[in-house]
């Protein structure tokens, strides 16, 4: 056993910083982006949060350009894109064909110009790839409390509503006839979002940033019944993949080709796609109720 | 006596210059079924908005016992016209219902015992216990108005509000909804407003009747309402209506265009 584990965590795992950064910073964003990932499938937005994505792929590469942490960049790109998606309508179909088509395609644009002239600039050549694919192994310690307090904040708004976007969820009339204000949860939600994108941007890059969001959630979604429950398995995904992609990362080090190491995101998205696919090998529980028909049938003699 | 539950006054609705309704004035007394019967784009959906206070008035006054409903009201119940449910919608039957309780509050709630006893008393009461556990999306449309109508009455309202619950029911079920409602509306004490544009499946269970058409509405019992007097006027051209086999159908006579028209929405055709 003593062997198995020294075989799996290579020597100076434990005492490495970065590697302790990496595992607290890595665990709050995974269940941060987990738990709000729960509430994006449920109310269809899976698209909002990749086009806060790319548009926060902006931010990252424009913060990098003027020597700003890339979070602030996500950040402020990503709340200012879900606060012009809200304006604009992003529930409605047309709204989100015109978005996809214009700002989207404006905004990778931005994003390699300002990728371009980083390199150029610093001869940073790491400075494309941080941006796109994370960096979960250089995390500024001056960023760390911001990125951990942003999660709670996140964390804390989608627990706070989670009754009412549930409710509005299955119908955003029976919500507002209760005296839900939709419109003003719709915009707080979106803002967790713009948040947790963000900080999955830290951990796994911009571009893959929605994996971390909507993977775990996604296979939650297939094997628990019940909103607490897909949340649950959700947070416990998405840490697990976070925590073992960390420790393979760590190893690859020692894994052709020698001396470079794989990208921690790699592992993470792997890990997550593979759970996803994991829940179609399982049949799905059938229904336990008789034929509609039957049903009806019964009750109706009742 | 019992006064009245809900009382519309003059109501008057203008959307983008356009009437929709005009001078609705109604009552509903408690633990009443009435039927809001009218075509398809009468303005019957635009009615109960109002009354939910979704829909702003032009002018006139909606009031609930006496009073303008307060927001975060649960006085009112509503199972609106059509639900589209991801089947992967994480909600399963007894969530549903239990956000009928508070799923207008912020914050989690913590699970009891007593809710949850609640809960699946609901569900029998609408006899969906035995899909307690499924996910609402994997429903037929029969399935989740049962459990709608769970979901509107746990918060105990005193008014129900049901928007077309029978369009796109088979007989069956369309049958079975109808006398779990008429049920419902005894046991509870519940003040239900159905729309529909059949009035057919509802006749055994209607107190009263609410006709709209052309933005107007008439109000009465069936026998006072559906006559052909009554509805020429409120259509604004000549109406006959023939009793057959026990059903009611309602055409317009004049013009055979307009005549098939009419057969049509009010669900003649059938």
């Amino acid at each position: 056993m003593g062997h198995l584990l020294r075989y799996l965590f290579e020597p100076g795992f434990f005492s490495s910083g970065p590697v302790h950064d990496a595992l607290a910073v890595g665990a709050v964003v995974a269940i941060t982006s987990a738990v709000v990932g729960v509430f994006t499938v449920t109310r269809g937005q899976s698209f909002a949060g990749h086009s806060l994505a790319d548009i926060a792929t902006t931010g990252g590469s424009g913060a990098f350009l003027i020597g700003v942490n890339q979070f602030w960049g996500f950040l402020a790109f990503g709340a200012g894109a879900a606060a012009f998606m809200e304006m604009i309508g992003v529930q409605r179909r047309r709204g989100r064909d015109v978005a996809t088509g214009v700002v989207l395609g404006a905004a990778l644009g931005l994003a390699a110009l300002f990728l371009y002239l980083s390199t150029q600039e610093s001869s940073t050549t790491g400075a494309s790839f941080t941006i796109l694919f994370g960096s979960i192994f250089v995390l500024t310690s001056s960023t760390i409390p911001a990125l951990i307090v942003s999660a709670l904040l996140a964390l804390a708004t989608v627990v706070v509503l989670a009754r009412v976007l549930l409710l509005s969820s299955l119908s955003p009339d029976i919500a507002a006839a209760r005296g839900v204000p939709v419109r003003a949860v719709g915009t707080a939600y979106l803002m967790a979002l713009a948040i947790s994108v963000a900080l999955s941007a830290v951990i796994i890059g911009a571009v893959l940033s929605t994996a971390l969001l909507i993977g775990p959630a996604a296979t939650a979604l297939r094997v628990a019944k019940g909103p607490v429950r897909a949340a649950a398995v959700a947070a416990g995904i998405g840490v697990l993949a976070t925590w073992l992609g960390i420790v393979l990362a760590y190893d690859s080090y020692y894994w052709p080709p020698a001396g470079r190491g794989w990208p921690v995101s790699f592992f993470v998205v792997t890990l997550i796609v593979g759970s996803y696919l994991a829940t179609y090998l399982r049949p799905r529980r059938q229904r336990a109720v008789p034929e509609t028909l039957d049903t009806e049938h019964a009750c109706s003699v009742a | 006596m019992s006064g009245e539950l809900l009382r519309l006054d003059g109501v008057e609705v203008r959307l983008g210059g356009r009437e929709i309704l005009s001078d609705v004035s109604l009552t509903i007394r408690p633990g009443e079924f009435t039927g809001l019967i009218g075509p398809n784009g009468a303005g019957k959906t635009t009615l109960l908005r109002v009354i939910l206070g979704l829909q702003p008035v032009t002018s006139g006054s909606v009031l609930i016992e006496g009073s303008p409903r307060p927001p975060r009201d649960s006085s009112i119940g509503y199972v609106p016209q059509k639900l589209a449910i991801d089947p992967d919608m994480p909600l399963r039957v007894r969530d549903v219902v239990s956000l009928g309780v508070d799923g207008n509050r912020f914050g989690i709630s913590l699970p009891s015992r007593a809710r949850r006893a609640r809960v699946a008393d609901m569900l029998t009461a609408v006899g969906a216990e035995q899909y307690a556990d499924a996910r609402i999306g994997e429903l037929s449309g029969g399935e989740q108005q049962r459990v709608m109508i769970a979901h509107a009455l746990i918060s105990r309202p005193r008014l129900l509000l049901l928007d077309e619950p029978l369009a796109n029911l088979d007989i069956s079920s369309e049958q079975s909804i109808v006398s779990l409602l008429g049920r419902l509306a005894q046991s509870e004490g519940v003040a239900v407003l159905l729309s529909a544009h059949d009035m057919n499946p509802l006749v055994q269970v209607m107190d009263r009747i609410v006709y709209v058409a052309g933005g107007h509405v008439a109000v009465g019992t069936t026998d006072e309402v559906v006559q052909p007097e009554v509805l020429t006027r409120l259509y604004g051209h000549h109406v006959d209506v023939i009793r057959v086999h026990g059903r009611i159908l309602v055409v317009a006579a004049e013009g055979l265009d307009e005549a098939a028209a009419h057969a049509e929405d009010v669900g003649v055709a059938r």
